[in-house]
């Protein structure tokens, strides 16, 4: 079908009183990012709904991009036809013929925004519910639960027609509930944190580190790519690498071997939050999960999140890893999480770590170490660069290597 | 010099040439080693499969590479061998297959495993009922070629499919070595086919690679055992500059696949047209859709077909007696024989197997020539 324009509807932000004027621009915004690059769109942002006209523009591919939007509840292609009647009988016909299968139930519903129109709600959803009941045959009637609900909407400069409704990925719109630090790390859980603190609304910045040479370059592509996959629900995000090698090496050859991995996570969370401060970033999130490994015990999160008192959410806590897992499926980051290239947390993972660390004794251990010059040195050594939504860094297309293919 | 032998093997393409040599010179890292250089012939490794899994529409894990079509059958057949031979040892292949599969078998038989030798109809074609019959509760592999070598029949490979859906836990395994890029996928890959050979010098890829389909979820015993290369499957350092130079033959084909496939279609019809028209010639291959666009196998009667083979070397055109890998021996086809063709026209049978590179100027000298053989010998005989 030759469809005109895509009908939005918003999700729950209909029930945002007087913040809805914010959400809906941010929606838009939003929206007109995610689309950037389809040429000759109109975005048009209305109260309770926005109208994408295509003018000409790929419809399917509007469509993928406008499925990893948060905020959107649902859309709809439409075709807006000329206010002939006939006109509207022809091509509401062929919609449904294109999406009719046997058995199917449908009904006519009106929308007269434009009370001029020669014929009312009751004689359009009539005269055209009986029109496609006759031209197609076997098709039922049903009021209540159609299958197939052809939307009629009589505006000033023609007809809208749409009959599929499609669901969006509900949320609120990225940035509304302003910016927070991911610790991403490349494994299964933070992509999938980042995910669901991006559909409540958080605009994400990603902080990696990374311990060159016991990491490789593999492994910083891996997270760089797995924020591309994360920026195809919001646009742009912000990579942020910090330099973690000293800080792991002299903790490895000062401190117990069963603390390495308590205060190493207390150096991480330390960097994380100057670089939240730098950032004007409210909070922090990350993928742990209660009990998952040795330094997400409960025991382990006192220890560990003692260094501030930001907060810290972890949007997968309650979550069995088969349920993790499932979400990262969804959103594509599970076959990249799954790469064996060892980020920093598993090349100096002691090998009996404490469980029930004391956080006392981490305190008193840590003090032997110049915290101050360790952060500020690892802080120095920061990098940052945007990802776009679903950049690669691992296979580059290496142009060499497609110049010999 | 009018190469018509295209089913033994093809001349190398200069440009897949090009990336050989490019490979072999600037990326010959081991795609093992840890280091950038290694990690760049691993790119390119896993570049190729994937240009290849792309464009047989399947996934890279399910392609492994080989050293050919020969390796490629042994493995599929072997390895399945070891691998189920407590679920039983009973394998069912067809009188006609490559030696590669044949040999294969009787190596097998030898170890105590039941082999069924499927007959084929007097054209040449595997019947499917036959499949079903052979069919017993040990079977654990069912090997049947996609295109015949010999005389180019498309054995019925989607009906077999079809009755072997009852029967999951049996390999399916197809030689498609002679198959691929002829347009003709759609009679051979599909969902119950488990294993597919595929050799890369039968499309203009250098020697000594190929590869092989092997579905996801099925399993098979090691081939080669090793350092752990291909999933552990088929050790030995990859051969990278023959498998990216396989990637890009095998694209090159594939990009005009459709029109190549009916430009060697009508010159057979040329050929076939004018034997058709002669006397006391045998046709083989007629020009159906049964049977593969590029292989004309014919019959002079009373002429031994290596003498026509000689015959054609005066006049700078190689073709072959029926397979290149049976044909020194002397022996007669195992095709025709199958087809229980008369020993005496069996022996007089040769092959003219075509390609992209062959043009309409080509087969009329070609003709031309066989005109000339045809008589000489009709007067002397």
């Amino acid at each position: 079908m030759n469809y005109t324009e895509i009908m939005v509807r918003y999700g729950e932000l209909s029930t945002k009183g007087k913040n809805r004027k914010d959400f809906i621009s941010r929606l838009n915004g939003n929206v007109t990012k995610v689309l950037n690059g389809i040429d000759n769109l109109s975005i048009r942002p209305h109260r309770d709904r926005m109208h994408i006209q295509l003018n000409g523009a790929d419809y399917k591919e509007v469509m993928s991009r406008l499925q990893k939007v948060f905020g959107i509840q649902t859309f709809s292609p439409s075709i807006k036809v000329s206010r002939d009647f006939e006109e509207v009988k022809k091509v509401a016909l062929e919609m449904m013929k294109e999406i009719y299968t046997e058995g199917m139930s449908f009904k006519v519903n009106t929308k007269r925004s434009d009370h001029n129109y020669e014929l009312d709600t009751n004689e359009i959803n009539l005269q055209l519910g009986d029109y496609i009941y006759t031209e197609i045959p076997g098709i039922a009637v049903e009021m209540r639960k159609p299958d197939i609900k052809l939307l009629v909407e009589v505006r000033g400069d023609g007809i809208y027609l749409s009959n599929q409704v499609i669901k969006g990925a509900g949320g609120l719109p990225v940035g509304t509930a302003g910016k927070a630090e991911l610790m991403l790390s490349g494994g299964i859980d933070s992509p999938v944190a980042g995910f669901l603190a991006m559909k409540r609304g958080v605009e994400l910045e990603m902080v990696h580190f990374y311990s060159p040479p016991y990491t490789s370059e593999n492994a910083l592509k891996k997270a760089k790519e797995l924020t591309g996959k994360l920026a195809a629900y919001s646009g742009p995000i912000k990579f942020i690498s910090v330099p973690f090698t000293e800080i792991q090496e002299t903790i490895k050859s000062e401190l117990p071997e069963g603390y390495l991995m308590t205060i190493q996570r207390r150096f991480m969370m330390r960097l994380t939050d100057l670089i939240r401060k730098n950032n004007d970033g409210l909070a922090i999130f990350n993928g742990e999960a209660v009990g998952q490994v040795a330094s997400q015990t409960l025991e382990s999160m006192v220890a560990i999140n003692e260094v501030t008192n930001t907060p810290i959410l972890r949007p997968v806590s309650n979550m069995d890893k088969t349920e993790i897992i499932k979400i990262a499926e969804d959103i594509d980051t599970f076959d990249l999480s799954v790469q064996p290239y060892e980020d920093c947390c598993t090349v100096f993972a002691p090998p009996s770590p404490k469980t029930r660390p004391n956080l006392e004794k981490a305190i008193k251990f840590e003090s032997e170490l110049d915290i101050d010059g360790l952060v500020q040195r690892s802080l120095a050594g920061v990098t940052e660069t945007i990802v776009m939504p679903n950049e690669t860094f691992l296979d580059e297309k290496d142009e060499e290597i497609s110049d010999l293919l | 010099m009018i190469y018509f032998d295209n089913s033994a093997t093809t001349k190398v393409n200069s440009e897949v040439l090009n990336t050989y040599n490019k490979v072999s010179t600037d990326f010959y890292g081991n795609p093992s080693s840890l280091h950038k250089y290694g990690e760049k012939a691993f790119q390119l490794l896993t570049s190729s499969r994937q240009q290849i899994a792309e464009l047989l529409k399947v996934k890279p894990s399910e392609i492994f590479f080989t050293s050919g079509g020969t390796e490629g059958n042994n493995w599929i057949i072997k390895g399945t061998a070891m691998e189920k031979r407590v679920f039983g040892k009973h394998i069912i292949t067809t009188s006609i297959e490559h030696p590669a599969v044949i040999n294969s078998v009787k190596q097998l038989e030898k170890l105590g495993y039941e082999v069924t030798y499927l007959p084929v109809d007097k054209n040449g074609f595997v019947r499917p009922e036959d499949v079903k019959q052979a069919i017993r509760k040990d079977t654990i592999l069912v090997s049947i070629m996609a295109v015949n070598n010999e005389i180019g029949t498309i054995q019925p490979i989607n009906e077999i499919s079809e009755i072997l859906t009852e029967y999951p836990t049996v390999h399916f395994h197809v030689d498609a070595v002679q198959a691929i890029g002829k347009n003709l996928e759609d009679q051979y890959m599909n969902d119950r086919v488990d294993f597919m050979t595929f050799s890369g010098h039968k499309f203009h890829a250098p020697r000594g690679v190929g590869f092989v389909y092997y579905k996801e979820g099925k399993r098979i015993e090691d081939f080669m055992t090793g350092g752990g290369q291909e999933a552990g499957q088929r050790s030995g350092t990859e051969n990278t500059p023959a498998i990216a130079a396989m990637a890009k033959a095998l694209r090159m084909l594939k990009e005009h696949e459709d029109s190549s496939a009916k430009q060697q279609l009508e010159l057979k019809k040329m050929l076939v047209d004018h034997l058709e028209d002669m006397n006391n010639v045998t046709i083989f291959s007629p020009v159906t859709d049964k049977y593969a666009p590029n292989i004309i196998c014919f019959a002079l009667h009373g002429v031994r077909g290596e003498t026509i083979v000689h015959a054609f070397e005066e006049y700078d055109i190689y073709i072959s007696t029926t397979s290149a890998c049976s044909s020194k021996k002397g022996v007669e086809s195992g095709t025709l024989k199958a087809m229980q063709v008369p020993e005496n026209i069996a022996t007089s049978a040769v092959r003219v197997s075509l390609d992209d590179t062959n043009t309409k100027e080509e087969m009329l000298l070609f003709i031309n020539a066989l005109d000339e053989i045809y008589n000489h010998f009709q007067i002397l005989n």
